[in-house]
């Protein structure tokens, strides 16, 4: 070994193919212990907020009077029990949490350099991190909106009172429920990017995903604005416009303009996601 | 090849790389050196794109490290042995990397088993010792097998035999023609390893050379001589100029090279039984080169 050979030659180095990080990315997930169960419990909680209220409706239905029955039927109030507002908030919670952990984890194990040390094209990671979570969270909310609907359709038919998923608007509260999961999860994945810190970042995706949409009044035009800017309202946007009797606004704004929002955040999220890490010391 | 060229890392008012000019060749081990908080870890992570230098340039073989779309079949590195998740098992971790660079899965076992870790593969992290991560990270930088390595602070929480056995390690590397770049606040963990030196305090640079040249630099050189025949070695010595102190068979002698010595036996007929260069001239040339870049002294009253 006294001969040193020729420094070896970078070997034929394959093309960098942006499928293997989002092979990388999956791999990532799934290999955490943590990702199967938070989405277990995300999943379990979601359902049981919605089932438990059918279930309450279906146990105490005769103590309603006649009035309120009907009330329920006509006005398909089982859409509401589809998916409540607390499951929408558990909903937003667990995946904006999920969405932040996912890079947060890497900022706070020092991972994060390991990364990038691999892969010095630091936006590609960041974009196949997007791709990948979306996609998970999509198939997590399509799950959690389907399991809910067919929960409380098959508790609320004992009392004739559920919905057909025919039924127009059922598909409108279902796609605004499962698209909100992706929604959330990107917009928690954008604050964990450029917070950097777990503790933070959830401090920051509740704030911002949960208080404000509750503090922003809409009696006034310009807090109304701002609080329609927001996935939250946008989904009670949505799903309130599924009703025969959407509840009254003071500042009414389309459904159109809601799926926008849903579309911006999305968009956003996943732009600030993908580009805070450019230029930043890592 | 590593060149670095008037690197310079500022934050803020303070400098943590000053103007840092230094050449890192193929073929041999390169100990990089210099106090706690000297700027090691920050010239490392500017080497890798991972931190933006203030001024200068720093690239590996004519590139910035920056301009490969994947790192690890171009440098493999090891950072920080905590630069993992502590809940994946080091195959997943492996795994994950293998598949971001297109490496063959095949090649996570291989590397697994040859830094030891073949029977801990399916453990999770969070559960290893600091020298199992130290093994887990030098397979991260194995990985790809490429042609430059980075290493900061390899050796600690190393058993003896893993530190024999990356001390092994990193000579072959570069007899295999690799770029093998170790960095260390301990002269002694250098010293049987690296050919060359790069010495840094207070972010600045201090020596670039080999290893011997370094340290002649000692005012202070030691060497030990055994021999039976002390009485007629010791002031030969003394007449070339060195000092000696006697005890017994042993003589301590500075100020003169073990190669002086031997000649000097040599020619007078003087039996030897030892005669040792102590390992602390190389500490002792390290401590008195850096002793005013020092920057965090124990009792240092400011």
């Amino acid at each position: 070994m006294t001969t040193a050979t020729a420094a070896p030659v970078a070997h034929d180095v394959p093309r960098a193919r942006f499928t293997d990080l989002i092979a990388a990315e999956w791999l990532k997930t799934w290999s955490l212990r943590s990702t199967p169960w938070l989405y277990a419990l995300s999943a379990l909680a979601v359902v049981a907020f919605n089932a438990g209220t059918a279930y309450d409706h279906y146990k105490y239905w005769y103590q309603y009077d006649k009035g309120s029955q009907e009330f329920f039927v006509t006005h398909r109030l089982a859409l509401v029990d589809a998916f409540t507002d607390n499951s929408a908030l558990v909903l937003v919670l667990a995946l904006a949490a999920i969405g932040a952990v996912s890079v947060t984890g890497e900022y706070g194990t020092g991972l994060v350099r390991t990364t990038f040390t691999a892969v010095p094209a630091r936006r590609s990671v960041m974009a196949a991190k997007v791709l990948v979570l979306a996609a998970v969270t999509t198939v997590f909310g399509v799950f959690v909106a389907a399991v809910s609907f067919a929960s409380t359709r098959a508790i609320l038919s004992g009392r004739g009172a559920s919905v057909p998923l025919g039924d127009p608007g059922v598909l409108q509260v279902l796609a605004a429920s499962a698209l909100l999961a992706p929604v959330a999860a990107l917009a928690g994945l954008a604050l964990g990017t450029v917070v950097r810190h777990t503790g933070a970042s959830v401090v920051a995706c509740v704030v911002v995903l949960l208080l404000l949409p509750m503090v922003l009044s809409d009696r006034r035009h310009l807090t109304a604005v701002l609080r329609h800017a927001l996935p939250f309202s946008a989904w009670d946007r949505l799903t309130g416009g599924a009703l025969p009797q959407p509840p009254p606004e003071l500042f009414p704004w389309s459904e159109a303009g809601a799926w926008t929002v849903y579309a911006l955040w999305a968009l956003v999220a996943a732009a600030v996601a993908v580009c805070a890490v450019h230029r930043r010391d890592q | 090849m590593i060149e670095v060229n008037g690197l310079t890392k500022r934050y803020g008012g303070a400098i943590a790389v000053d103007d840092l000019t230094f050449t890192v060749r193929p073929g041999e081990v390169t100990g990089f050196l210099g106090p706690n908080g000297a700027g090691k870890t920050t010239t490392l992570r500017m080497l890798l794109g991972l931190v933006e230098p203030t001024a200068g340039t720093a690239t590996v073989r004519g590139r910035p490290f920056r301009d490969h779309p994947r790192g690890l079949r171009h440098v493999g590195a090891l950072l920080d042995a905590g630069d993992v998740h502590g809940g994946r098992t080091a195959r997943a971790h492996l795994a994950v990397l293998a598949r971001s660079n297109g490496i063959p899965r095949a090649r996570v076992d291989e590397i697994l088993d040859e830094v030891g870790l073949a029977a801990a593969a399916r453990r999770r992290v969070a559960g290893f010792s600091l020298g199992m991560r130290q093994r887990l990270g030098i397979a991260t930088a194995l990985l790809g097998d490429p042609p430059v390595l980075l290493f900061d602070e390899p050796l600690n929480g190393l058993d003896p035999e893993g530190v024999l056995w990356v001390r092994g390690l990193f000579r072959r590397l570069a007899a295999e023609g690799r770029t093998v770049f170790v960095s260390s606040h301990l002269m002694t963990e250098m010293e049987n390893t690296a050919d060359q030196l790069v010495v840094i305090g207070r972010g600045a640079l201090i020596a670039a050379e080999s290893l011997s040249a370094f340290a002649a630099r000692s005012t202070r050189l030691s060497v030990t001589v055994r021999t039976p025949d002390a009485a007629t070695l010791a002031p030969l010595l003394t007449a070339e100029g060195a000092s000696v102190t006697a005890d017994g068979d042993r003589l301590a002698v500075t100020g003169l090279p073990a190669e002086r010595i031997g000649e000097l036996a040599l020619r007078h007929r003087v039996l030897l039984h030892e005669l040792t260069t102590l390992g602390a001239s190389l500490e002792e040339a390290f401590m008195e080169l850096t002793a005013d870049s020092v920057q965090y002294l124990a009792g240092d009253p400011r």
